[in-house]
């Protein structure tokens, strides 16, 4: 005997519900829908095309490059076995398909995530309402989120992107809100001595100080959207997880296990490239080597002059690296 | 009765300066605490409406206790308490971090209480230093320094030049490029003063400031303060369990015990006459020689002519030196401008380490 029968309970018409809200959407919601799909399409289309663009020795050169930077000679290394493999096995424009969908999803998912996070972190009681959505988010298994999406936008890559979008908010949520938690009262409360307004105290210590967990967020990020774009191929998602799907319709054991090998490497390169670009941008990290290239120290010095904060280095390889810029001006 | 100078010490001759009472009381005083009263936690409401009955308040404990206090310009005026003695929250009082239940706080003229940009505008006047230094470790010695002023919305180029301007007053020339884990407690320290003073402030709170650092350090730096001091001039008020920073370097102190103020005085004052018997048990183990001075040994009689010479001003050790040199009985005693005032002699300085001071300040000024 159940414990429903028990109390005499009807069953609860969850799922109706559920059905008649997305079906009153579906009705009333049109336009959105179609904004909604156009965006994500054309911007995904654009990256896509940006990608396939580029020669493919360009790209490898430029993936080195941030290898080389963020992850040292060993890096460099294994980027170019297991980009090197991935073009071998004749997976490169899927491959390009599969990083090009992963990076809208993850432009969108942080563009959402890293302001509900900052809001859910600076008071105790939104972080109590923000928690509890995150977990259904990220607990909901992924498979569950094809199905609206493809009533709300069809079959293709949108459906693909949004459903993605929701499942991989979730980890930068979650990291931005606990960084900025942690930042500690003291150094809130000097800024609060020194005369500093609510939102100069945000944007002068609480995010610099959160840095660190907020681009472990953004790592962990990536990679949940790599993950579900290669699940979303069920709904029609272009790129490796096509390949995937194929080989599962065919029970290919071999074309299977080469595309989901590709995935996995794509899925190393970016997340050691990202984290080590965390870690620099952290100031986690030792001091900086002398042979680094122009290009990145470009980047990084770019990236720091817009933020005012700098990698830690010594004296003298900063010197160098001053030095190796200032010739690049001339 | 020995021929006891019944008059007050001059106190042109000390080497710290001790502002008469007269000309203070001509002073607007910088801050004006009045009648102030903190309960924190859920029973604060309550016992705000009790206070305002003139009931006041014993259901639970308060870290402040209807507290009346002035402080005048340019004086340094330590608060001496235990840990729970409301000193800290009398300090974050002074700011607005902590918001009185009862009673008010005038810093500069401005109600601390009004809030809003009132509230901004009086913090970037007063400069905080922390027990805790409170460096951002983001930022690189300089940025840190420019802190407050980069607040205030000063242009990077005259921040950095006044910050570098104040971290070498601290003596942290050449470091302006390093960053917070680089350097040692006291250096930090040392940055925090460099952050408060650039932006010039009126006044100076300080959080315990030296206890977080070596003894070595702390008096390097306790030093430090009193040359700066010497040549900026500011308010400081300074809280602290330690009683050697009181006696190094107040000008006054107002001793806090479970959230009242017991006594308010010089440290000679407070030292040798105190109001009650906690006070007593505070100042017990303060050394007699750090804080008496020459003047405190004073008698009227008229030294041998070839007798060695001390200032008014000068410690109490610097006379017994003097005197245990074979031959000498007594002391020539001078102001600062070389007038003898009168002597001191080996009995006086005797009496004077038994029994305390021979004028003591309060009995001159009642």
């Amino acid at each position: 005997m159940t414990v429903r029968a028990i109390f005499g309970l009807p069953q609860l018409p969850l799922a109706k519900w559920v059905d008649s809200a997305t079906q009153w959407l579906l009705t009333h919601a049109t336009g959105l829908f179609h904004v909604i799909s156009s965006v994500l399409g054309s911007i995904d289309d654009a990256i896509s095309n940006a990608l396939h663009g580029i020669p493919e020795a360009a790209l490898f050169a430029i993936v080195m490059v941030l290898a080389w930077e963020f992850i040292g000679l060993t890096g460099v290394v294994g980027t170019f076995v297991a980009l090197g493999l991935i073009s071998n096995l004749g997976l490169w424009s899927p491959t390009l398909d599969t990083l090009a969908l992963t990076l809208t999803a993850t432009v969108f998912s942080l563009a959402i995530a890293l302001p509900v996070g900052i809001w859910a972190g600076l008071r105790e009681r939104r972080e109590s309402f923000v928690k509890p959505i995150v977990d259904f988010m990220q607990t909901m298994p992924p498979y569950v989120y094809l199905i609206p999406s493809v009533m709300f936008f069809s079959v293709g890559a949108v459906p693909a992107i949004i459903s993605t979008i929701i499942f991989a908010s979730a980890p930068p949520i979650r990291m931005t809100t606990l960084g900025i938690r942690q930042v500690p009262t003291d150094k809130i409360e000097v800024s609060t001595a020194f005369g500093a307004t609510r939102s100069q105290i945000l944007r002068k210590v609480q995010l610099p100080l959160a840095l660190p967990s907020i681009l472990v967020g953004v790592n962990q990020c990536i990679m949940m959207s790599l993950s579900m774009v290669i699940i979303a191929s069920m709904i029609g998602a272009n790129g490796l997880g096509q390949n995937i799907i194929n080989a599962i319709t065919q029970v290919d054991v071999g074309d299977g296990f080469v595309a989901g090998l590709a995935v996995v490497l794509l899925a190393i390169v970016l997340d050691r490239i990202t984290h080590g670009a965390g870690r620099r941008f952290s100031r986690q990290q030792g001091a900086m080597r002398t042979w680094q290239l122009p290009l990145s120290i470009l980047l990084v010095r770019g990236w720091q002059s817009m933020h005012g904060r700098r990698a830690k280095q010594d004296g003298a390889p900063e010197s160098h690296s001053t030095v190796t810029l200032d010739h690049l001006k001339h | 009765m020995l021929g006891l100078k019944r008059r007050p010490a001059p106190s042109e001759g000390t080497p710290r300066r001790e502002p008469a009472q007269a000309d203070r009381a001509a002073d607007a005083p910088v801050i004006d605490i009045d009648a102030l009263w903190k309960v924190y936690g859920p029973q604060e409401p309550k016992a705000r409406s009790e206070i305002a009955r003139g009931a006041g308040w014993t259901e639970s404990a308060a870290a402040l206790r209807d507290v009346s206090l002035q402080i005048h310009p340019g004086e340094i005026f330590v608060v001496v308490g235990l840990s729970g003695s409301g000193k800290t929250t009398l300090l974050r009082s002074l700011n607005g971090l902590v918001r009185p239940t009862a009673g008010t706080v005038r810093v500069l003229g401005t109600d601390v209480a009004a809030g809003g940009t009132s509230l901004r505008e009086l913090r970037s006047r007063l400069g905080m230093i922390f027990q805790l230094f409170g460096i951002l470790p983001h930022r690189s010695v300089i940025s840190n320094a420019a802190f407050g002023l980069e607040l205030r919305g000063v242009s990077r180029a005259e921040r950095e030049r006044r910050a570098g301007e104040t971290l070498s007053l601290v003596g942290l020339e050449g470091r302006e490029h390093a960053y917070p884990d680089e350097l040692s407690g006291g250096q930090l320290q040392r940055v925090g003063l460099a952050r408060a003073l650039a932006l010039d402030p009126d006044v100076l709170l300080m959080d315990e400031p030296f206890s977080a650092l070596d003894v070595l350090i702390r008096e390097e730096l306790r030093k430090q303060l009193l040359e700066i001091q010497k040549r900026l001039q500011k308010t400081i008020v300074l809280i602290t369990h330690d009683l050697t920073d009181a006696v190094v370097l107040a000008d006054r102190i107002a001793l806090l015990h479970a959230g009242v103020l017991r006594q308010v005085g010089t440290v000679p004052e407070v030292c040798f006459a105190p109001k009650d018997e906690v006070v007593e048990r505070y100042v017990t183990h303060v050394p007699q020689l750090e804080v008496l001075r020459v003047e405190h040994a004073l008698i009227d009689d008229v030294p041998p002519a070839d007798a060695p010479v001390t200032r008014a001003g000068a410690p109490l050790a610097e006379a017994i030196g003097l005197l245990g040199a074979p031959g000498v009985s007594s002391l020539r005693v001078a102001a600062d401008d070389g007038r003898t005032i009168g002597s001191v002699t080996a009995e006086t300085v005797v009496r004077v380490l038994g029994r305390g001071p021979l004028v003591s300040e309060t009995e001159v000024r009642s």
